[in-house]
């Protein structure tokens, strides 16, 4: 058990160390960090000063080593557009992000396995057939597709809900949250249907696929075969089994909920790190890009990390035997 | 003495009789995808020949016509559009056509750069195993623990940076496309490395070596009539996505140039007027890119369903 | 003469494909007596396990029961509803598969799997359930039982995730065991031991057992009475030994003549040319016909029905038809 977290630990570094490499040639070798800081009136001389503060004359390695001492410590410069340092920023914005990617992964989880359950036991029912046709449209529709189409309808022909924004938030500590207002419900509601939405389709149908399976397995017919009622196979033994694979596959979809908030986020307008990302990308703003792109790497690779670590305590079999009997 | 000789029946009869044939004759949701993606296709294709107006050349345009409801004259010129037109006159059916010709464009070509890719590395990873294999299945395996929509904006964003200011609406196509491509190569890799690894093993093989042929071509020619029932579903469902990805990509301004719009730049654009009540600019490019990519999910859909054995 | 425990008459099982429809059985008969060890012997495809599987009544859709009877003590179970069934199965018969390390889920333990059944079918409560439980492994011959029913499938070998399969099988105390093919995924040298635990345990309980299996040489050091199975067609049935020795129908000799012996004398094995016919295939008039050394030109034209001829024998061939021209 130990090989395998150190395993797993050491090839998390190499990816993190690898999205770094990546993240410093965008910050080293795109246009010049010493112009788009000093503008166009800076001397010669106040260039010079600001290139050896920013050890820029150092040998590459020395500065790659460097940087990776800077991120570390959660150091990433100075954004190019907005002229304040990049983590500040990005702080700021991450809990409005941080809210809507939970709020919807919660509510793709929850109704999710719902539907998959249902439609795998109903398999030839005309609803059960009804909910698979519109998930396959829901993984054709792009989610920014879904956004505007759910604006149109409850935003601009029914008014119900607001069109952009987060509505009244309250800041508790470091935290700004909007679950407190009414209005700041109000406005989690479509930007989190947008982003739940696919997670919520790819969620049921591979709850339905898995479970299906499952009730295929000399398991599940053996234990119908010793009179097991319906419900103890449905819920007892098949579900337990499908929700191993479902629930680590769903840890993974956390990730890319907090990557697709950009697309929901632009669409909304709502105020997270996502929009805050797609604007760096259309200005060249390396520093903001190179800030997300560590951060989005980190993410993915805990989330990873745990996921594997979780499979491992759910399912007993890759459990270290100590005593297994060999007669 | 008459020899009564059997006429074998004509390719094209036993295309039509053949098992995938008659798959999709009977099943209703393949043959109704397929119309409407070959309808698409086409009209994106003659575009420049059957499009009433070409929007994109500033020179036809009438800012006069702007705004103007579907089929109904417009107050000033009296001109009548089927869709109606956009804030610059520009007629939304020739936006339609000529937007889906660029986001068939970077779907087809990325689809096809992956495939390339994917084939190619597929082939080396299965012939030469070893640390090449390792390598570049583990690169793999990270590459698929981030979704491919976030892959492609994180390429294209970085490989723009490289570029130079000057350069970059030129390149941006291009980038784009092997952006997508980039982050979607993996399936075809696996699928083609399984295939090498059980070929690569067979005498043929070890024969070929002998003479001195290189075994990589023969193994092209064996491999592939084998893989591609799966590389085509893999490729069908490839398209869509990257249909998708382009169209996010381009809603989010960040992918094709304003000069050469793509269904998600109309849409983009056509969200803007939402509120001010000229829903046409929105909605017939979103049923355009919703029919193109529902349709071509099913296709692929079917497809794959169509070619697993054990469904038969 | 008494009831017998199970009897099937003339079952017929179908699947319906995109081809046509295919016969897994056609017209299927025989009895089980209770407490009988009946042998079903038969190549691959001939039809055992979808007799097993059609009498427990687990034929997954679109496969069904097209005709016939099943009764169980002369009531029909084929046609009843999916409740009734439910109650039947585990508590009136109970079934054993092939595969031990994918019979048993992999998530819960084996007391939790075995109380669970128990308590499925008697009134009793959760310790009473864990004690019988502890009992049963003990009577399969699990050793150390009460420390051991805690443990999961995956720290039992083959042959002890068997017996717990048998435990299992045996936990509502079932009239009728179905074993299908109990032994061919276990290690030879542990294959004759799960027979002898199913054996007694059955015979202590008086429990029948109908035994699937392609393997002749179980079923003749195991089995009472032996049915031969081919095409979808009982072609013989009589007692153990004396199918063995003097079978009368030509597929049989040939099964027999093709088992190795320690008595044997000469040096091949008899084969028997060709192959069985796939289900889509299957010749007119008796199944065996185009492979039969001793054919006759009634057998490719009409199918022969199984005929008594004494002792508790049948025999589904024109050599031995009374009406017919015997074949000298």
């Amino acid at each position: 058990m130990i090989a395998f977290i150190l395993r797993r630990l050491a090839q998390s570094v190499l990816v993190m160390l690898v999205v770094a490499l990546i993240s410093f040639a965008l910050f080293r070798f795109v246009g010049d960090p010493v112009a788009s800081l000093l503008g166009q009136e800076a001397t010669a001389a106040d260039r010079e000063a600001l290139r050896a503060r920013l050890g820029l004359d150092q040998p590459v390695f020395v500065q790659f080593l460097d940087y990776i001492g800077r991120v570390v410590r959660g150091e990433f410069g100075i954004s190019y557009r907005l002229q304040e340092p990049v983590m500040d920023l990005i702080l700021q914005r991450l809990p409005a992000t941080l809210e809507l990617a939970l709020i919807s992964g919660f509510f793709a989880f929850v109704f999710g396995v719902a539907l998959g359950v249902y439609t795998a036991l109903n398999r030839r029912g005309w609803l059960s057939n009804g909910i698979m046709t519109l998930s396959l449209i829901g993984v054709s529709l792009p989610t920014f597709l879904i956004g505007v189409l759910l604006i149109w309808v409850f935003a601009v022909e029914l008014q119900w809900l607001p069109s952009f924004g987060r509505g009244e938030t309250v800041e508790i500590g470091w935290w700004r949250t909007g679950l407190l207002t009414d209005s700041g419900r109000r406005a989690l509601i479509l930007p989190a249907i947008t982003l739940g939405l696919y997670q919520l389709t790819l969620i049921m149908r591979l709850v339905r696929a898995e479970m299906l399976e499952v009730l295929r397995t000399d398991y599940i017919k053996f234990a119908r075969a010793r009179g097991l009622t319906n419900r103890a196979i449905h819920f007892g033994h098949a579900l337990k089994n499908t929700l191993v694979p479902v629930i680590t596959i769903t840890g993974l979809q956390l990730g890319s909920i907090i990557a697709f908030a950009i697309i929901t986020e632009t669409v909304f307008q709502w105020p997270g790190v996502g929009a805050f990302f797609i604007n760096a990308v259309r200005f060249v703003d390396v520093p903001v890009m190179a800030a997300y792109l560590m951060l989005i790497a980190l993410i993915f690779v805990v989330i990873n990390l745990i996921v594997d670590l979780l499979y491992y305590v759910v399912d007993p079999r890759l459990r270290v035997d100590r005593g297994a009997a060999r007669h | 003495m008459s020899e009564q000789t059997e006429q074998r029946p004509s390719a094209l009869r036993r295309a039509w009789d053949s098992d995938l044939a008659y798959s999709f004759r009977t099943s209703p949701v393949a043959v109704i995808s397929g119309v409407v993606a070959v309808v698409i296709i086409l009209g994106a294709v003659l575009a420049p020949w059957i499009a009433p107006h070409n929007p994109f050349d500033p020179r036809t345009l009438n800012l006069m016509d702007g705004f103007t409801p579907p089929m109904q004259p417009n107050a000033f010129t009296g001109n009548v559009y089927w869709l109606g037109t956009d804030n610059q006159g520009r007629d939304v059916f020739s936006t339609i056509l000529y937007g889906a010709r660029t986001s068939l464009f970077v779907g087809f070509a990325a689809v096809l750069f992956a495939m390339v890719l994917g084939i190619s590395l597929g082939l080396v990873a299965g012939y030469r195993g070893g640390w090449v294999d390792g390598l570049l299945m583990r690169i793999a395996d990270v590459q698929l623990t981030f979704p491919s929509i976030l892959l492609a904006l994180l390429i294209f964003g970085v490989a723009r940076g490289f570029i130079p200011p000057a350069y970059r609406e030129i390149m941006a196509i291009w980038v784009l496309i092997i952006a997508i491509g980039l982050s979607d190569w993996v399936q075809y890799a696996r699928v083609v490395r399984g295939a090498t690894m059980v070929e690569k093993n067979k005498e043929y093989i070890q024969a070929a070596r002998v003479i001195g042929v290189h075994p990589a071509r023969i193994l092209l020619n064996h491999i592939l009539p084998n893989v591609m029932g799966p590389v085509l579903v893999i490729a069908t469902i490839g398209l869509a996505l990257a249909i998708i990805a382009e169209a996010t990509l381009s809603f989010l301004g960040v992918g094709v140039p304003p000069t050469q719009p793509s269904l998600g730049t109309l849409i983009r654009i056509g969200q803007g007027f939402l509120f001010s009540g000229e829903w046409w600019i929105l909605a017939f490019p979103a049923v355009t890119l919703l029919a193109l990519a529902l349709s071509v999910n099913l296709l692929g859909d079917w497809l794959r369903d169509a070619l697993n054995p054990r469904l038969r | 003469m008494t009831q017998p425990l199970l009897s099937v008459r003339d079952l017929v099982v179908e699947f319906p494909t995109r081809r046509g429809t295919l016969r897994a059985l056609d017209k299927v008969s025989f009895d089980i007596a209770e407490g009988e060890v009946l042998g079903m012997v038969g190549e691959s495809g001939a039809g055992k396990s979808i007799t097993g599987t059609a009498i427990i009544g687990l034929i997954e859709p679109p496969g069904r029961i097209a005709a016939g009877e099943i009764r169980l003590r002369g009531e029909r179970i084929d046609n009843l509803p999916e409740d009734r069934l439910r109650r039947i199965r585990g508590k009136r018969i109970g079934m054993v598969f092939q595969d031990p390390l994918t019979s048993l889920n992999p998530l819960y333990t084996v007391a939790e799997q075995l109380v669970e059944t128990i308590r499925t079918h008697l009134a009793v409560s959760e310790r009473e359930a864990r004690e019988r439980a502890i009992g049963l492994l003990d009577q399969v011959g699990i050793p150390a039982a009460r420390r051991r029913i805690d443990d999961y499938p995956h720290h039992f070998s083959g042959g002890m995730r068997q017996r717990v399969v048998i435990a299992l099988a045996l936990a509502a105390e079932p009239e009728l065991v179905i074993a299908d093919e109990p032994t061919t995924a276990l290690d030879v040298s542990v294959q004759a031991q799960i027979i002898d635990v199913l054996k007694d345990i059955c015979a202590q309980r008086g429990a029948a057992v109908l035994l699937i299996t392609h393997d002749m040489g179980v079923i003749a050091e195991t089995a009472d009475r032996v049915a031969v199975l081919y095409a979808g067609r009982v072609a013989e049935i009589g007692p153990v030994a004396d199918v063995v020795k003097s079978a009368e129908h030509p597929y049989t000799r040939g099964l027999m003549g093709s088992i190795p012996t320690l008595t044997q004398t000469g040096d091949r094995l008899t084969q028997i040319p060709g192959a069985m016919p796939r289900l889509d295939a299957i010749p007119p008039g008796c199944a065996f016909n185009p492979r039969c050394r001793e054919v006759m030109p009634r057998c490719r034209t009409e199918r022969p029905e199984p005929v008594a001829r004494g002792g508790g024998r049948q025999v589904a061939c024109w050599l031995h038809a009374r009406e017919g021209v015997a074949h000298g």
